[in-house]
């Protein structure tokens, strides 16, 4: 009786002082779902989401603090995959957060840019390049079509220009064939 | 010479259709009066143009400049004027347009200098980069950067070269054309390939429905003084594959997702080797190759065209007839229809098929599939194309990348065998190309959230830089204060420097703000309004009295309530 009750003490110290190591020693960093979910969404920074940005907003998705239908940009795609991974089912867009649009580029009327530095400040990629009283231009590559640096100019020399559809862009549709009607 | 062949799975034999362009002798197409250029004729980055409107340009002269390692170089094919740098139609199956340099020609066909290159004493590495700005590449479809793929990389040498003159796709024999009168060329430039790769072992694989072109082949290489083995492989579609053909001379299978390099293995199409023998022996850059115009035309046959001349130009010269439906670049199994016949020749450009509703009969309407794996029996690639084509319909790009959709070389073998008459290639390349559109915004994502990162990282460094700076300031002039403070307290302060040196802060405030006091007074007192310097007396007088009067005011507003008293 004393024996197998030292014995199930001995086991139990000794499971205990494993597990314990193996947590310390296997600690995971950061929240590995958070992680997952960044990954889906499409980094645009845009903010659509009421979060300040992308991660913020994967955190929140997370914890269970959001929802996963207030990203825009990510679309129904978006949506579909985010609730794969978490095991929910899709669901609309919330149009709260705005509707999904084509993919756009920012571009700044040089003529008109006073080089006020507003939207460098505003911009969550650091795709804009210029100084004070220097014009400012869009790093287009970079560029993520966030709009936040249409807002803050002054002289509203910020335009949204969705991005033409071009050979290296261009892709091959759907392809949509008759079917024969069959009785 | 008789070699051991393989067997690769699948392939079709659909009817062939050479025999109406290869009887007619090989010309010379005329020079049209306006050539168009693309920019973008190869894979890799479009050459960027390094002439200007207006310029006068000589056959051969370099009009676009190869932009990085895959890429190449793009030349005048004549001499003429350059009208225009811009966007025009080109060769491609959406109707898009492509940056292109026009030249107006004029009829001169005057050539640029150049001379033969010295190849063998060149390094391998200029050699590679001139051929680069030759514009030399792959002619058999694909147009990769032959500088590329006559690097052998790490392994220093790439033991097997095969020259390709398969020539699978019905229709088109321009190859079968070069190879019967060209033959001693092409053996030239495969030289220089073998000089660059180091090849041990070089194969020609010419499909048997070509027996005069393996005649002349078989006769050029018996000048040689390396040995190359021309092999007539049996001729069905699509042995011309470079990974079929590889299979069939060798017995070996280039692994999935793995280049024929990995394996040893180097092939270029006689085109190729032609434009290379070109640009070497004669210092000629890549600017005419040959065209196929065949189908619904009267005399079809092949023609040496140069790069930019419109297709329409050559299918008048073929003799166009009524009824035509349009027209294909390449050939009916892999052609891509053309948005339209004003397009230049590029040098992907191996044949131009004429339609006609009786040649080319619209598909029947499809049928659902019917699971009958008659495609899988058929596909060259040992794929599953049944299933590949259920993943493409319903956008299940992970299982069809699971399934191995980027091991499928488009061929049209299911296409061509199905019995619901699916268009099955074209769910393939929709799911291509799907898949690498997501790739590059997972890239941009990538590139976004690296961006993003970095920002929040610098603006809470510039936060602390910030204020690290001022605490710095701040302890550097409270230090400043005690200095000032200790002199006066003599040699007692002196005796006790720790006393001295630390001040409790509100002292030293105290004593900051009465020195920022007394220097704003100092400035102040120090400024004196300077237009009431010599005034008249009149003016003196004035300024006087209204001082007066302002006293006064002063006066009065200081006791308001003794006023208040007075006035009932």
């Amino acid at each position: 009786m004393i024996t197998a009750i030292l014995v199930m003490v001995v086991l139990a110290v000794a499971v205990g002082l494993v597990l314990g190591w193996s947590a310390v020693r296997f600690k995971v960093e950061g929240n590995p779902l958070a992680e997952k979910i960044d990954a889906i969404l499409p980094q645009t920074q845009c903010g659509q989401c009421g979060f300040p940005g992308c991660r913020p907003y994967a955190e929140a998705i997370a914890k269970g603090e959001a929802d996963i239908n207030q990203c825009p940009p990510g679309g129904e795609e978006g949506i579909k995959k985010l609730a794969e991974l978490l095991g929910v089912e899709p669901k609309p867009l919330d149009e709260a957060h705005g509707a999904p649009k084509p993919k756009s580029v920012a571009f700044i009327d040089e003529q008109l840019c006073i080089g006020c530095t507003l939207c460098i400040q505003a911009c969550p990629v650091d795709a804009i390049s210029g100084a004070a009283k220097q014009m400012h231009t869009i790093i287009a590559a970079e560029c993520t079509g966030c709009e936040l640096c249409v807002a803050p100019c002054p002289v509203d020399c910020i335009a949204m220009v969705p991005i033409a559809e071009d050979l290296p862009h261009w892709k091959w549709k759907y392809p949509v064939i008759e079917l024969k009607r069959v009785a | 010479m008789s070699r051991k062949l393989f067997k690769f799975k699948g392939g079709v034999h659909p009817p062939e259709h050479k025999a109406e362009s290869n009887v007619r002798p090989l010309h010379a197409a005329p020079l049209p009066g306006k050539l168009v250029i693309p920019l973008r004729q190869h894979i890799g980055n479009p050459a960027k143009p390094v002439v200007e409107v207006g310029e006068r340009v000589l056959k051969g002269q370099m009009i676009g400049a190869a932009d990085g390692y895959i890429s190449a170089a793009v030349h005048a094919s004549s001499s003429g004027i350059v009208t225009a740098i811009g966007p025009a139609a080109v060769p491609h199956i959406s109707g898009l347009p492509d940056l292109c340099i026009t030249l107006s020609t004029d009829g001169r066909d005057e050539w640029i200098a150049h001379a033969p290159l010295d190849y063998q004493a060149m390094a391998a590495a200029d050699l590679r980069m001139k051929l680069r700005d030759m514009g030399i590449a792959g002619l058999g479809g694909a147009v990769f950067p032959s500088a590329v793929k006559l690097d052998p990389g790490a392994a220093h040498s790439c033991p097997t070269l095969i020259i390709n003159g398969g020539e699978c796709e019905p229709w088109i024999t321009c190859d079968d054309m070069l190879m019967r009168s060209r033959a001693g060329d092409i053996l030239q430039g495969v030289a220089v390939m073998r000089h660059l790769l180091g090849s041990t072992e070089i194969l020609v694989g010419i499909e048997d429905n070509k027996p005069e072109a393996i005649a002349a082949m078989q006769a050029a290489a018996q000048s040689l003084d390396f040995a190359v083995d021309v092999v007539a492989v049996p001729a069905t579609y699509p042995a011309g594959g470079a990974k079929q053909l590889i299979e069939t001379l060798t017995g070996r299978q280039v692994p999935s997702g793995k280049l024929s390099t990995d394996i040893g293995i180097q092939v270029f199409n006689v085109g190729t080797a032609y434009a290379l023998a070109r640009a070497v022996h004669h210092g000629e850059p890549l600017i005419s190759r040959l065209v196929t115009v065949t189908g619904h035309v009267l005399r079809p046959q092949n023609f040496e065209v140069l790069i930019g001349t419109p297709m329409h130009t050559l299918i008048t010269l073929a003799g166009e007839r009524d009824g035509s439906t349009g027209a294909l670049m390449g050939g009916p199994m892999m052609g891509m229809p053309m948005p339209d016949l004003e397009v230049p020749v590029v040098k992907a450009t191996n044949c131009i098929l004429v339609k006609s509703n009786a040649l080319f009969p619209p598909l029947p309407k499809a049928l659902p599939c019917i699971r009958c794996t008659r495609c899988a029996d058929v596909c060259p690639a040992a794929l599953q194309p049944q299933e590949l084509f259920r993943f493409a319909k319903t956008g299940d790009f992970g299982r069809a990348q699971e399934y191995h959709l980027f091991d499928c070389i488009e061929c049209g073998c299911c296409s061509y065998v199905c019995p619901s008459h699916i268009p099955l290639v074209d769910f393939y390349r929709y799911a291509k190309s799907e898949i690498w559109a997501r790739e590059k915004e997972k890239r941009a994502a990538d590139l976004a959230r690296e961006r993003h990162e970095f920002r929040e990282f610098r603006l809470v460094r510039e936060k602390k830089e910030k204020a690290e700076k001022l605490a710095a300031k701040a302890q550097a002039a409270r230090a400043q204060a005690a200095l000032d403070q200790a002199k006066p307290a003599g040699l007692a302060a002196a005796a006790a420097p720790e006393l001295a040196a630390a001040p409790s802060d509100a002292d030293a405030k105290k004593a900051l703000i009465a020195a920022a006091l007394a220097r704003a007074q100092a400035k102040k007192a120090g400024v004196v309004p300077k237009n009431t310097d010599h005034l008249p007396p009149g003016t003196q007088r004035e300024i006087e009295e209204i001082e007066a009067r302002r006293a006064k005011i002063r006066e009065l507003a200081r006791q308001p309530l003794e006023s208040e008293e007075k006035k009932p």
